[in-house]
């Protein structure tokens, strides 16, 4: 088969073949999620940085205690999930701008989202393994 | 990568130092940074979850003086790219793209994140050292 039976048989205008590819899906999509992260990070982020140098000196009991409570499980949950979000987020835009063999960056790409996963998940069930074990 | 022979745009070489240039570059390093500072986020977790000694444990390494240099080295990184994120949340909605305000502002995330880091460890050291 070439090329010119392909345009045979296919009638559609170019346009109509072109038309919801690239960037008018979802373009924006990543550059605002990255943003809701920020701004999400700039709270979460102030009160982790409290919240440790709170713990500073601290005993096992009392950190454990402390990570226990119900808001701050809740609030280590959200923080860890955004974090690991927004730093996925982040290094897929270096690594899309560095790597320019194309192999290494889908390789770089899937590990960093597979470890992003791997972390967000340990870092949850850790939480919630303190804050439900008396 | 395509391997013409056609003339590169300007790069970093051709460019007088500016401190906007800095502020860019640096809130990508420091993102990277922070990105493998995550890491030490779960580890902390999940020793936590481990046990006494295993907490006990890792309070010794983040407090030996390798694990001190890391983590001054982190703070500084996460108060930076906390510091210039503001700035940046606040480009996004259209403000501060005067010249002279964007230098100000850059300069501002640059002492601003030195200011913050030296209060915290200030209080870090005062309070008698980390962990």
């Amino acid at each position: 088969m070439n090329a010119k039976e392909t345009v045979v048989k296919d009638r559609r205008n170019p346009l109509k073949i072109a038309r919801g590819l690239g960037s008018s899906q979802s373009g924006v999509e990543h550059w605002w999620t990255q943003r809701l992260t920020a701004a999400a990070l700039v709270l979460l982020g102030i009160w982790f940085v409290v919240t440790v140098l709170c713990l500073l000196h601290a005993d096992y009991a009392t950190a454990r205690a402390s990570v226990a409570k119900p808001w701050n499980a809740l609030l280590l949950i959200a923080f860890v999930l955004t974090m690991f979000w927004h730093a996925v987020l982040g290094l897929q835009v270096v690594i899309e701008d560095y790597v320019h063999t194309r192999w290494k960056e889908v390789v770089l790409l899937v590990a960093i989202k597979f470890l992003a996963v791997l972390g967000a998940l340990a870092s949850v069930l850790a939480v919630l393994r303190i804050a439900l074990t008396p | 990568m395509a391997d013409t022979k056609r003339p590169l745009s300007p790069h970093l070489q051709v460019y007088k130092w500016q401190v906007q240039m800095m502020s860019s570059i640096i809130h990508r390093a420091t993102g990277i940074a922070l990105a493998v500072g995550s890491l030490l986020v779960v580890a902390g977790l999940l020793h936590l979850a481990a046990g006494e000694d295993s907490f006990n444990h890792f309070k010794g390494v983040i407090g030996s003086p390798i694990g001190m240099v890391l983590l001054f080295g982190w703070s500084w990184s996460l108060f930076y790219h906390l510091c210039n994120g503001i700035r940046h949340l606040v480009q996004d909605a259209g403000l501060g793209y005067e010249i002279p305000q964007f230098v100000r502002s850059s300069w501002l995330s640059v002492i601003g994140s030195v200011v913050l880091t030296v209060l915290v460890w200030a209080y870090v050291l005062s309070a008698g050292g980390a962990a």
